[in-house]
């Protein structure tokens, strides 16, 4: 059996401690600095990527949140315009029924007064008629005519009768 | 084999015949260092080639670092994670950075040793119960002397601990340490054996194929199936072994588990 031959044991230990200890100060020095490096730079890509996305997601929030915020803003703004138009517009038109209301009222006061006026001038030119027309009628009865004032009186009183 | 067999060790030039002959160590180049023999052998070249790939997997194959890894940097992280993991996992702590090289290249070793020696005409160093052992008694030794550093005199309590009732010491000591001293025979056997009686049964079976000619189908058949097997073993007999060596470790470090 090969492996009892005591002979054989010095060299396959000397290269064995020789190869061994030449492998571990590579593998110390330069191979698993190397291999670290890279799974670590992989590590750091990769959380840095995840961290752009979480602030990505930030900003896409914040940016969601702007919008909303400037659409309620333009809603109750929107809502202010209506509101102040609705406002001067029924001013408005308050106001416009208010001035055609008043010039009713005058005009309607005008017409009124002038129909006072008519009708007293018709009552006046009545009386003025119903005397001259008891006068003329006591002449041909009587023969003479009463004066103008006892006429008058009498119509007024017999006017004031009959009301 | 290319170069011939010096025949130091007696082991003479007429090949392959025997099942165990695949195992011999033939001496490529004679080097004598002041009377201690370190020839440069068919296990000293496997071990070369297994550190060249290693380092070639390690830098090469990392290529230039990309962020989407190919296959072969693939392996590589792998192996680097599994091993970080198995540290992380057993022996915890910042302590575990400090065993870091060393486990990852006993691995790697191990994992590569045992892989390389597959490949027909290649040897398998760890199959020599010298080399295994030597490793076994490194891990042995190195985490001896960690737990005497670390608890000093304490260290002597993991032989018998706390809470045990005294008259229990003189079964329980004896017990636990030669379960102790049994730890760098059973390390080192296991892989050893395990590599020796896979390549052999290989060995046996792949004469059948020439002996019982159309009949070799069978063998030859079992055979593609044992390699399958024997590459798992390759795999599993890298892993079993480091991770007894993290748990000689954490056991170092924590004395009671």
């Amino acid at each position: 059996m090969p492996q009892l031959e005591m002979g054989d044991y010095a060299p396959q230990i000397f290269w064995l401690v020789v190869t061994f200890v030449a492998l571990m100060v590579i593998m110390w020095s330069v191979g698993l600095p190397r291999i670290r490096r890279v799974i670590e730079a992989r590590e750091a890509k990769i959380s840095e990527d995840l961290a752009e996305a979480e602030s990505a997601k930030g900003r896409a929030e914040d940016a969601l949140k702007a919008y909303e915020e400037a659409l309620a803003d333009a809603r109750s703004r929107a809502h202010g315009v209506l509101a102040e138009t609705h406002a001067k517009l029924a001013a408005e038109a308050d106001a416009l029924r208010a001035e055609l209301d008043a010039d009713l009222a005058a005009k309607a006061a005008t017409a009124e007064e002038r129909i006072q006026e008519t009708r007293e001038a018709a009552l006046a030119s009545l009386r003025d008629v119903a005397g001259d027309v008891a006068r003329a009628a006591t002449e041909r009865l009587v023969g003479a005519a009463p004066s103008e004032a006892a006429a008058r009186a009498a119509v007024e009183a017999s006017m004031g009768e009959g009301r | 084999m290319a170069t011939t067999d010096n025949g130091a060790a007696g082991h003479n030039g007429d090949a392959h015949h025997g099942p165990l002959d695949q195992f011999a160590i033939n001496r490529y180049v004679e080097i004598d260092l002041g009377g201690f023999d370190a020839s440069f052998t068919n296990s000293a070249l496997m071990m070369c080639v297994t550190v060249i790939v290693i380092t070639l997997l390690t830098t090469l194959g990392m290529g230039r670092g990309r962020m989407v890894p190919g296959r072969i940097q693939s392996i590589v992280e792998l192996s680097y994670e599994m091993i970080a993991r198995m540290l992380g996992d057993i022996v915890g702590g910042r302590g575990a950075q400090k065993f870091f090289p060393f486990v990852f290249s006993l691995f790697m070793f191990l994992l590569l040793g045992n892989v390389l020696g597959l490949i027909p005409y290649s040897f398998t160093f760890t199959s020599h119960i010298i080399v295994t052992l030597a490793f076994a008694l490194v891990v042995f030794v190195g985490v001896t002397i960690l737990a005497i550093v670390i608890h000093k005199h304490r260290f002597l309590t993991f032989f018998l601990p706390p809470g045990v009732p005294l008259w229990m010491a003189p079964l329980l000591v004896p017990i636990e340490v030669v379960s102790y001293m049994a730890r760098p025979i059973s390390l080192s056997v296991r892989l050893f054996a395990n590599m020796m009686a896979g390549h052999s049964i290989l060995h046996v079976f792949g004469a059948f194929v020439f002996v019982l000619s159309f009949a070799g189908v069978l063998p030859f058949a079992f055979i593609v199936a044992l390699y399958g097997l024997e590459l798992l073993v390759a795999v599993l007999q890298a892993y079993v072994f480091t991770i007894l060596t993290c748990l000689y470790i954490r056991d170092a470090i924590e004395l009671h588990h």
